[in-house]
């Protein structure tokens, strides 16, 4: 069974579309991810799902429940919906306890107990109850919005870039305490997100949204795997994407024959291989390529190691690869090159779908 | 071995054994020239009642006279406090939350009542109606004259308020009316309060505006004695009782305002905020809001522009007006506005200067000795230096230098926060990195720190002009034998009811305030104003 369920959804402001007719089903207990560049609408989506904004066209169902259609529109008060805002929008003249207990009933409210409860769920020691917001760090209060947001028990919570403006080392740790205080209370969430890494670590599902449009929905492995065009392929990850000539389940390119995913179309194709895809090997040692290092960008834990190919008959337009930082060679240095797993290639339809519709989101659902 | 000094600026002197920086001397003197200037009255003041037998004082005290102009005060304070306070928060939350059609223009409106001084909004309704005099005349007129008072700062504070938290609200089951009441109202409580009290500081060392619709407080209760025998102890004790109020009030508002205001958790790009739909209630909303600027603006500028078209022999009392006379009385009164703008600013250049660059505990002395200013009324001030020039500088008694000196008493504080500001916004490491190319502090001073800080300094002037312009309390009582200026003719006039004789010195002082004010805030945006 869905707990959400958008069709049609449409919606314009000041005669612009943002959302150019939106289908998404999430199912229960589900955590889909929205991901989207700045000013592709996976805001306004996530607002007219609360009901802050109004749609112009299409139905919001939350648990079967019309929350809007024509003619409908249940204010967000009544969609009992949780939401956790950027930055968390914590109430700041009221204690810990007390925003989390903001949404129950005025009885329970007084329920201390409860109130470090919830708090649990989201990893707070009981001690945090009486502190004022502005005494928690930028991860605490997003989790302290969370633990406020499920308290009544909402059918669905929305989280809209909660973590865009934490530091990088404490995002990673407020995503996971996010994730499992969501896991752990079964509610079905949305996550809004810019950031393919967040949306990828956190989404069962993601749903890629492209100028106001689905793109793909698909679990985080096979959008990363085979994502539905080739700037899909950039937007999720970092990409080489070379051109040749795919037959009888291996494709031909600069980089030698390499196997193709099932499944994959043939003829002159467009190649994506992803950097760690890409092996350095010794000269001599068994190799798809040869290429020269250009230039190196250390990172510590691994390294991106930019390559000229020696024998191209064409230069590709870009040629990264990851490697562990240990084994990171010199600038100069000629290396093997080792594509290692299957690739995915693009007929030529499929090369960018920016301005065509998203025929391809449902039927790469689930992979 | 030989340790380099670090770089000084302009205003330092070096550094004390702790590190701290330290002013030089010469900034600390100039810096205490004004807050002694404001003390000067108050030393005045409590002089003169330190010299009253201590039985006479207590039954100056205890007299009937008090207890009326205590109860009318109070009656007023919190009449037009809760008035001020509710229009101010409706038209801040219609102006900044709803669809209200017309908010850009209703978000100028109401805050231009500002430049309209009370004694004009007097003049035009007891114009209309002589059964306005007394405590209901006067209870209009303070609201309407300072609801702008609570309306910028809440304004201010609406929209500094993440939409995010009233749509959490939203989302955790309450309407827009609870959302409202448990979300965003609570975060208002320190604007809200600042304001109301800068209302009641404000009704309280009022004049010009109960004194013309005969309702009897303080302030005109002070004057009546000064004109009718100089009751020096009688005169103190009642000055005491008000001074204590208005010290009370500045007290609790510099409070409000130094407490931690609910801060905007984090920082990062906010939402323009989603209006609230108002429905059906629209109309009648949009009229109410009409009705609230006509009020407050429409009719006073209204009754000045009917009075100005009637001939001076038509009002209830006739009286002629002269081109010369007008021109003389404006020439006068920018003269006079000139003047004390001038000395004011350059009264609060070193003290600004030095509250924003150093701390210690002269800096705060100063600077709140400075801030009392605010909570002085005109009138307290005028009677100090009259007693003072008689007493002890003869030739200065009724001159324009006085008048001048008052005025910089008064206004100082209003100086003092724009030029502060301005000097904050002009970084100390600016002027660093001009003695970094060679410069010494005179050439910091005058290539660096004046040129950055010139807005705020040319603000404050031009906010101290205009107060002095709309100013009457001092002005009446101090102004030089044969001096008339736009305030005084119009109190003048009025008094004696010659309403068509009065429109040309009002609608010329309007005008000019009127035309200082936008023009301030169209540079500076209207939220500066509300200092004043």
């Amino acid at each position: 069974m869905a707990a959400l369920e958008i069709a049609g959804l449409a919606k314009a402001f000041d005669r612009r579309a943002v959302l150019h007719g939106v289908d998404l089903s999430v199912g229960t207990g589900a955590l889909v991810a929205i991901l989207g560049a700045s000013g592709s609408g996976k805001t306004t989506l996530l607002r007219l799902v609360a009901g802050f904004e109004r749609a112009d066209a299409g139905t919001i169902r939350i648990d079967s429940e019309i929350a809007s259609g024509l003619g409908v529109h249940l204010p967000p008060e009544r969609r009992r919906i949780g939401y956790v805002a950027q930055e968390g929008a914590l109430f700041p003249h009221l204690s810990v306890a007390d925003n989390v207990l903001f949404g129950l009933p005025r009885r329970e409210r007084r329920d201390r107990r409860r109130a470090a409860a919830l708090l649990a769920l989201t990893g707070f020691p009981a001690s945090y109850a009486a502190r004022g917001p502005h005494e928690l760090s930028g991860g605490e209060q997003s989790r302290v919005a969370l633990a406020r947001a499920l308290a009544p028990n909402p059918r669905l919570v929305l989280l809209d870039e909660p973590f865009a403006a934490l530091d990088a080392s404490l995002r990673a740790e407020t995503r996971q305490a996010v994730a499992a205080a969501l896991a752990a209370a079964g509610t079905t969430a949305l996550l809004v997100t810019h950031d393919q890494a967040e949306a990828l670590s956190m989404g069962h599902e993601v749903a890629v949204l492209r100028e106001g449009r689905l793109v793909q929905v698909a679990r985080p492995e096979t959008l990363y795997r085979r994502p539905a065009d080739t700037a899909l392929a950039r937007f999720v990850g970092d990409a080489v994407i070379l051109s040749g000539h795919a037959a009888a389940g291996a494709v031909r390119c600069s980089l030698g024959r390499l196997t193709l995913a099932p499944g994959m179309p043939e003829g002159p194709v467009e190649v994506l291989v992803r950097p760690e895809q890409i092996r350095l090997v010794p000269l001599g040692e068994l190799a798809d390529a040869r290429a020269r290092v250009s230039g190196v960008t250390f990172y510590g834990h691994d390294a991106s190691v930019f390559l000229v190919l020696c024998e191209a008959a064409e230069s590709p337009e870009e040629l990264s690869a990851r490697v562990a930082g240990h084994m990171c060679p010199r600038v100069g240095e000629e290396v093997g090159l080792r594509i290692e797993g299957p690739v995915t290639v693009f007929g030529p339809e499929r090369r960018d779908l920016r301005s065509r519709r998203a025929d391809g989101a449902s039927g790469q659902k689930g992979g | 071995m030989e340790q380099a000094a670090a770089p000084l600026t302009f205003a330092e002197a070096g550094r004390t054994a702790s590190g701290r920086r330290r002013p030089r001397r010469l900034l600390l003197a100039a810096a205490a020239a004004g807050p002694l200037l404001v003390v000067l009255p108050l030393g005045e003041m409590l002089l003169e009642a330190a010299r009253v037998d201590p039985a006479q004082l207590l039954r100056l005290l205890w007299r009937p006279l008090v207890g009326e102009l205590l109860l009318n005060t109070i009656g007023l304070l919190v009449a037009a406090t809760a008035s001020a306070a509710l229009i101010g928060t409706a038209a801040a939350w219609l102006v900044e939350r709803t669809e209200l059609p017309g908010r850009r223009f209703f978000a100028v409106a109401a805050a231009v009542p500002l430049a309209i001084p009370p004694f004009i909004s007097s003049y035009a309704w007891l114009s209309l109606s002589p059964a306005l005099e007394g405590f209901a005349g006067a209870w209009i007129v303070i609201t309407s004259s300072y609801y702008p008072l609570v309306y910028l700062p809440v304004a201010a504070s609406l929209r500094g308020i993440d939409p995010a938290i009233e749509e959490t609200a939203r989302s955790l089951g309450e309407g827009a009316a609870g959302a409202f009441f448990r979300a965003v109202l609570p975060q208002l409580r320190p604007a809200l309060l600042g304001g109301i009290l800068l209302v009641a500081l404000n009704v309280l060392v009022e004049f010009g505006a109960f004194a013309l619709l005969r309702f009897r407080t303080f302030t005109t209760e002070l004057y009546a004695e000064y004109r009718t025998g100089f009751d020096r102890p009688a005169e103190a004790v009642l000055a005491l009782v008000l001074l204590f109020f208005c010290l009370l009030c500045l007290i609790a508002e510099i409070r409000v305002r130094g407490r931690a205001s609910y801060a905007r958790i984090g920082a990062g790009v906010r939402r323009p905020i989603t209006p609230l739909a108002l429905g059906r209630a629209r109309p009648a909303v949009f009229a109410g809001f009409v009705a609230l600027i006509f009020a407050t603006l429409g009719l006073p500028l209204g009754m000045i522009l009917y009075w100005l078209t009637r001939h001076g022999a038509a009002a209830v009392s006739p009286a002629a007006v002269s081109a010369s006379a007008l021109l003389e009385a404006t020439l006068s009164s920018v003269g006079l506005g000139l003047g004390g703008a001038a000395l004011t600013v350059i009264l609060a250049l070193p003290l600004g200067l030095l509250a924003a660059r150093y701390q210690g505990s002269l800096v705060t002395l100063f600077e709140r000795a400075a801030f009392l200013g605010q909570g002085v009324p005109g009138i307290v001030v005028a009677l100090a230096l009259i007693t003072i020039t008689i007493r002890t500088v003869r030739p200065l008694y009724q001159t324009a230098a006085t008048l001048v000196v008052a005025y910089a008493i008064l206004f100082l504080p209003l100086a003092l926060v724009s030029v502060r500001a301005a000097f904050m916004q002009a970084e100390r490491r600016l002027e660093e990195v001009g003695h970094s190319l060679g410069l010494g502090w005179p050439g910091v001073a005058w290539r660096i720190a004046l040129p950055l800080a010139a807005p705020g300094l040319g603000a404050a002037a031009a906010l101290v002009f205009v107060s002095i312009v709309t100013e009457l309390t001092a002005t009446l009582l101090l102004a030089p034998i044969g001096t008339n200026t736009l305030a005084v003719q119009v109190w003048a006039d009025t008094s004696t009811l010659a309403f068509a004789a009065a429109a040309p010195y009002a609608a010329t002082m309007v005008v000019i305030s009127l035309l200082a004010t936008w023009l301030l805030a169209r540079r500076f945006g209207a939220t500066r104003l509300f200092q004043r």
